[in-house]
């Protein structure tokens, strides 16, 4: 028995959530008295997988898998898990990730705890914290199953160096037709563009802004730290930005490790979708918006003004940090 | 085509969370309950297939009679029947389970489930629901069209969107962006009125085991107070995001 982990690779190259559940499931791997087998769809080489404590690597190359497919990624996973007889297996909460774990769970009559935010605190039975409610609590969760799957939260545990060495195997499953009856036709993705689920740090703008033509100096202040740009609700809603990028409770949820929210006033629904981020900034001209309560650091004013004067002191900042 | 959408009673976003028993069960004193949003999209969308496309719309809820007014607002937005399975919602495969015999009972064309509930947040009974009954599966919906047996389904994707072929039957895990906002509808009175005579059918759960179990709650420590720093002075803000955070 071993623990497996998923660890999603884009080109060949292992994501950096890909080191995070590898750190994690070398966590679980530790209590367990075991090993972390990975699995990864079109990596190479297992690169630096041996530094997050990998003890194997099965690589999948098959034609077919080389895009991503969840019924036949889950299909694949199961007979890795089954080879390798796995009782956990550790998984992101990418888009992909969460498509196809409920599909693993049920080949597997494993047990899914998604959203999970530490280590286990027992393993008989296996206990997990996850959040719920949106991040408003905790729930703790044990599983009674013989296999569990564990969804573990982007940010929430972190890059745990291990050195192991990393034996590779080649694994090819075996398919059927059954696992290609949904098909991808078009992929309509910015390459440049850091995404939300991808980015450590998130500028985030509000009605505060007051229109979508004062978007640039949010888009600015963006590029200047590799941040992606969010909105609130209400901007979506009025279309000044794309849903995509809506976050809260009914959008997305964001777990950055800077999240800077300019013309927020910070509902409690929005306040939910981004509590699990690690430091938050507020800028906004009301001293009264609940936002203040929430986050670490505040300034109150002029977004028209500060916004653009703190991105010209970053900028300052990289230069002499670069 | 025969649609089916599957409808969780949630707490009301605006609620506050709280718990009892010491700890181990969610305090619904006070709280207003509501369609799951994510479901709320979905029931939308199958609105339009009825109007556009003669569907017939089915409404099912897992849990007890208390969940009933959620059901008849489903109702009031449209849907032509209602059942209720008559056994509380203890995990994601226990309520996937009584939502796969729903499914199987009824011979649904399209079966449309929030991607995720808004309470506990599993993300399992869509996937869970299609793996069980055999049924294609596209999670995060954008975008949904149906022609005759086919579909073409918009995928969100971290980072952007993807456009799939598939056929029926066929479960989506539905979001925002499968109709808009502005597309919500809210109950008129002549809705309300009809939802008092459309069927609400209550079948009793089949027998399933449950996988998982939420033993406690915690909620999140409160928040330590905020620093202030003066808009003419931000560099400071820079010094205390480098060396205090270390976020930059």
């Amino acid at each position: 028995m071993s623990v497996l982990v998923y660890t999603e690779s884009e080109e060949g190259k292992f994501k950096k959530t890909a080191f995070e559940v590898a750190s994690y499931a070398k966590g679980v791997a530790d209590m367990l008295g075991t090993e972390v087998t990975a699995v990864s769809f079109g990596a190479q080489s297992a690169g630096d997988l041996g530094n997050y404590g990998v003890s194997k690597l099965l690589k999948v190359n098959d034609e077919k898998l080389q895009k991503f497919n969840a019924k036949a990624y889950a299909d694949a996973l199961k007979q890795a898990a089954q080879k390798e007889g796995a009782k956990v297996i550790v998984l992101s909460q990418s888009a992909n990730a969460k498509y196809l774990a409920p599909i693993l769970a049920v080949q597997l009559e494993a047990g899914y705890a998604s959203n999970v935010v530490a280590l286990p605190e027992g393993t008989e039975p296996l206990q997990v914290k996850r959040t719920a409610f949106t991040n408003k609590a905790f729930s703790f969760t044990t599983m009674s199953t013989d296999v569990k799957i564990i969804g573990l939260s982007k940010n929430a545990f972190g890059l745990k160096e291990s050195q192991t060495e990393t034996t590779e195997e080649d694994f090819s499953p075996s398919l059927t037709e059954g696992d290609f009856a949904v098909n991808v036709v078009s992929v309509d993705k910015a390459a440049d563009k850091v995404t939300i689920a991808d980015a450590e740090i998130v500028v985030s703008g509000g009605r505060g802004m007051k229109g979508p033509e004062n978007w640039g100096m949010l888009e600015e202040l963006a590029e200047t730290l590799g941040a992606a740009t969010a909105c609130s609700k209400p901007v979506s809603d009025m279309g000044w930005r794309p849903h995509s990028e809506h976050v809260g409770q009914t959008g997305k949820p964001v777990a950055a490790n800077l999240y800077i929210a300019v013309g927020i006033s910070g509902a409690i629904q929005h306040l939910a979708g981004v509590s699990a981020s690690k430091t938050k900034v507020v800028i906004n001209n009301d001293p009264e918006a609940p936002f203040f309560k929430a986050a670490d650091y505040g300034v109150v004013g002029d977004a028209f003004e500060i916004v653009p004067k703190l991105t010209e002191k970053l900028k300052e900042f990289k230069a002499n940090n670069a | 085509m025969k649609i089916l959408v599957c409808i969780s009673h949630v707490p009301d976003t605006t609620s506050k969370i709280n718990f009892s028993e010491g700890d181990t069960k969610f305090d619904t004193a006070g709280v207003q309950f509501v369609i799951n949003p994510n479901d709320e999209f979905g029931l939308t969308r199958a609105m339009w297939f009825k109007e556009k496309q003669g569907a017939s719309v089915d409404v099912v809820n897992v849990g007890g009679a208390e969940t009933e007014p959620t059901l008849r607002k489903a109702l009031a937005i449209g849907a032509d029947n209602a059942i209720r399975v008559n056994t509380p919602a203890t995990d994601g495969i226990y309520v996937a389970k009584q939502l796969a015999k729903v499914a199987q009972d009824g011979g649904y064309d399209l079966i449309i489930a929030g991607r995720e509930s808004i309470d506990y947040n599993g993300g399992m009974v869509p996937g869970m629901l299609a793996e069980l009954i055999g049924a294609n599966f596209v999670n995060t919906c954008i975008g949904l069209e149906v022609e005759g047996t086919e579909a073409t389904v918009i995928r969100e994707i971290d980072g952007g969107k993807e456009t799939l072929k598939t056929s029926l039957p066929l479960v989506v895990g539905a979001q925002k962006g499968i109709v808009q906002e502005s597309d919500l509808r809210i109950p008129n009175m002549r809705g309300i009125m009809q939802a008092r005579k459309k069927p609400l059918n209550v079948v009793e759960g089949v027998e399933a085991g449950t996988h998982s179990k939420a033993v406690k709650f915690e909620k999140p420590q409160p928040k330590g107070d905020i620093k202030l720093i003066d808009p003419d002075n931000l560099d400071e803000l820079v010094n205390l995001l480098h060396n205090e955070a270390k976020v930059i």
